[in-house]
């Protein structure tokens, strides 16, 4: 390769993980989670001379490094960064890949890889990463030669976070790690010219979808994560405030509008509100903003919004009409897109149909909600740990949540005033995602207070990330809802399966003095007179904090779209 | 195996750059929907450095043109079309190996060749090898002629394909390597010194 150094200027030499760690330098990036290992112990060692400029975060298992880059880039909005080694350390990665594919976040990993001489020879802590992370990633590489490695890593970069982000995993073997070359200087990538990150937006389906939405009686607009990932906040709040539209959200588009904005009508699917998921299949117009219809939001697809016009923007095109056939499809970026719309959008009224919605929630919190959030039984319920959360953190936090009925429960009652606070393992459902995710998204905003709501299933998927908080001393306040029972099978098997208990009894250890054995300030509650002022210790306590808070064995999530049922067949009790 | 009434055979022809690995993306598209490929084909196109992907599968419409979608989302993919059969022009080509001995015997290769439009690319004393190009049901003509013959080894190739309507891909390509405006346009050096960097 031609370097781009002028003659008279002395040609810098840099071995391979140098220029990897500048790259990471120019692309902005301060922090990495991994843990080192043989084939990535070259850029580790340059890694030694760059602790000033690049902040290392030390895991205690890859997995809790790539979630912890994902809970990173999900409150930072940023690239997150992930070191592993080859091998165990490369295929621990592989669950956190998919999760940030289907979740669309941004991330790039790096992984050592053994000598270029060694590929396909069986040799130590070799394994065929590129292909086992093919369908997980948004593109992956392999680099046998340094010379590579500036060009790559751009290219890495702009691919995780342009279009429609994802991870990409690059793998370099440890001779290029090693290997001295000229370096030519990092020029960051914009363009690639088999990759579309942004499709061209036709003005035509704008017109129309302005035009379908103008005639509207009943328009409802559901929102995902798009919203977010396109940092169009602003422009979507415009966007149904002028058409006076309620909108509902997909769990990962939690956030993106705050919980206590008026057109805000709840949250969509399986343990979604009433409103929305009746209404959904009532209203004339339905306008899907960056979201991608997952069968945990439309239930049966057969009998999902049959009666109306579908408009469905999304950056993607494959998205559009993979499982719902939109009329009207606008491919783009909702923050060009949106705004186009609201433009020539009629300023609306539509109090009458937002009181229709209204309606639903007041029989939803009569019937469901009430006994959740101030229940009247001895047992405490998860509900009423997350109201007290709200009512002492004003809606500030970050919530992190884990997989299982903590996680629809927080998703249900948390309430948030800004955008990139909510953190879940939305589209894999990855169980043990949430206290490895909760380090992260502290290091991505270390100024807000996260609060890591896991359930007693998933926290002992990834217990070992306590000695991580341990050593960093970083602030995570970590509180499991604690029901003795791996819950959503158990909810399940109680409805769905003639209540036959299969192995979802599971025990726990003693939460609090295990935290304790990490330095870790904890305590235990299960009586409701001491739950708030145990929230309040928790919140308050200078440093991390773990809070076990002993819920009702056997509470199930209501509202509930039973599986091969219609949205609208959802069920209160 | 089933076919379902509504499925038909498309032809996928896709572009894409060179690069190692991209025929395996591209095929765990197709095996994840546990859709079959009946034929596959990657060979240079009309343009140097850019590879064409012929591939063949016994589909629904709206499989696939979601699987189109994905494939055209793989980063390296410049675009993929769909056809179905009157659509294109396509050919395979088949290859056969008698035993000189037994053919020359008893069938008259003359009449064999003119027949199937057929040559024979090998003579040798031992065996022949006869060559066809053609659709299926032709080259699948001859193999059941050679058949009462010991027809001793058969090999038919990927289709090939060429969609009636193209213009080729030129135009298209420079579509490609316009660059959008973006919010931080730095220039890239490495810009069209891409084969420089990437050949593997």
């Amino acid at each position: 390769m031609e370097t781009i150094t002028k003659a008279t200027e002395e040609v810098k030499e840099l071995t391979g993980s140098q220029a990897v760690l500048e790259a990471c330098i120019a692309e902005g990036v301060d922090i990495i989670f991994g843990y080192p290992g043989g084939a990535i112990m070259p850029i580790y060692d340059a890694l030694y001379d760059y602790k000033e400029k690049l902040q290392h975060i030390l895991v205690r298992h890859e997995q809790g490094g790539i979630h912890a880059g994902q809970g990173y880039a999900r409150t930072s909005g940023k690239v997150g960064v992930v070191f592993a080694t080859s091998g165990p350390g490369a295929t621990n990665l592989v669950t956190g890949l998919a999760d940030a594919m289907i979740d669309s976040t941004p991330l790039v990993c790096i992984t050592g890889q053994v000598f270029a001489h060694l590929l396909g020879t069986d040799a130590f802590q070799e394994t065929d990463i590129i292909n086992i992370t093919m369908p997980v990633t948004k593109w992956n590489y392999q680099i046998t030669d340094a010379e590579e490695i500036p060009t790559v890593l751009a290219k890495a970069f702009y691919l995780a976070r342009s279009g429609r982000p994802g991870p990409v995993l690059i793998d370099i073997s440890k001779n290029a790690q090693f290997q001295l070359f000229n370096y030519p200087g990092y020029t960051k990538c914009n363009h690639i010219r088999s990759y579309r990150p942004k499709p061209v937006i036709r003005k035509q389906y704008i017109d129309e979808a302005v035009a379908l939405i103008n005639a509207a009686k009943k328009p409802l607009v559901i929102f995902g994560q798009g919203v977010i990932l396109g940092k169009a906040e602003k422009e979507f709040k415009n966007f149904i405030e002028k058409s006076g539209m309620p909108a509902a959200w997909t769990i990962l588009g939690l956030s993106a509008l705050p919980t206590d904005h008026p057109q805000n009508v709840g949250m969509l699917g399986m343990h979604g509100n009433y409103g929305p998921n009746v209404l959904t299949n009532e209203c004339d117009v339905l306008i899907a903003v960056g979201m991608r219809f997952d069968d945990r939001v439309t239930g049966r697809l057969d009998k999902y919004a049959k009666q109306a016009k579908v408009i469905h923007l999304d950056i993607d095109p494959s998205e559009i009409d993979k499982n719902v056939k939109a009329d009207i499809g606008i491919w783009g970026d909702c923050k060009e897109t949106l705004p186009l719309l609201t433009m020539a959008l009629e300023q609306k009224d539509r109090t009458e149909w937002l009181n229709v919605f209204a309606g639903y929630a007041k029989e939803e919190y009569e019937q469901c909600i009430q006994e959740e959030i101030y229940p009247k039984t001895e047992q405490l319920t998860m509900a009423e740990a997350i109201r007290i959360v709200n009512e002492n953190t004003q809606g500030n936090a970050v919530i992190v949540t884990d997989v299982g009925q903590h996680q629809m429960v927080t998703c249900r009652y948390a309430k948030f005033n800004q955008s990139r606070s909510n953190v879940t393992s939305g589209g894999l459902g990855t169980m043990g995602f949430a206290l490895p995710a909760a380090i992260g998204a502290k290091f991505g905003t270390p100024e807000r207070t996260v609060v890591a709501v896991i359930g007693d299933g998933g926290i002992q998927m990834t217990l070992q990330e306590l000695g991580t908080i341990m050593q960093t001393g970083i602030n995570v306040k970590i509180m499991i809802l604690n029901n003795q029972f791996l819950g959503m099978v158990r909810q399940w098997q109680q409805l769905f399966m003639d209540k036959r208990y299969s192995f979802v009894d599971i025990q726990s250890p003693n939460y609090v003095t295990l935290a304790q054995a990490y330095g870790i300030a904890g305590a235990s509650v299960k009586d409701r007179e001491n739950l708030e002022g145990a929230i309040k210790t928790m919140l308050a306590h200078d440093g991390s904090y773990l809070l076990e808070v002993m819920v009702g064995k056997e509470n199930n999530v209501f509202p509930m779209v039973p599986q091969g049922c219609s949205v609208s067949e959802i069920r209160l009790k | 195996m089933y076919t379902s009434p509504d499925k038909q055979e498309y032809t996928i022809t896709v572009y894409t750059e060179n690069q190692v690995g991209l025929l395996n993306r591209i095929a765990i598209i197709f095996s994840r929907r546990k859709i079959n490929v009946e034929s596959l084909n990657t060979s240079p196109s009309e343009i140097a450095g850019i590879h064409r992907f012929t591939i063949v599968v016994e589909e629904t419409l709206d499989t696939v043109i979601k699987v189109v979608r994905q494939i055209e989302k793989q980063v390296e993919v410049l675009k993929a079309y769909y056809n179905t059969n009157d659509e294109i022009v396509w050919q395979e080509l088949a290859l056969y190996k008698v035993l000189s001995e037994e053919i020359t015997e008893k069938v008259k290769v003359e009449r064999l060749l003119r027949e199937y439009g057929a040559r024979a690319v090998a003579i040798r004393k031992d065996f022949i090898v006869f060559e066809t190009t053609g659709h299926r049901e032709e080259t699948n003509k001859l193999m059941k002629a050679l058949e009462p013959y010991g027809l001793v080894e058969f090999v038919r190739s990927a289709r090939v394909a060429i969609i009636k309507q193209s213009s080729g891909f030129h135009e298209k390509l420079k579509d490609f390597e316009k660059r959008e405006p973006g919010e931080e346009v730095v220039e890239n050096e490495y810009l069209g010194k891409r084969q420089a960097v990437f050949t593997m």
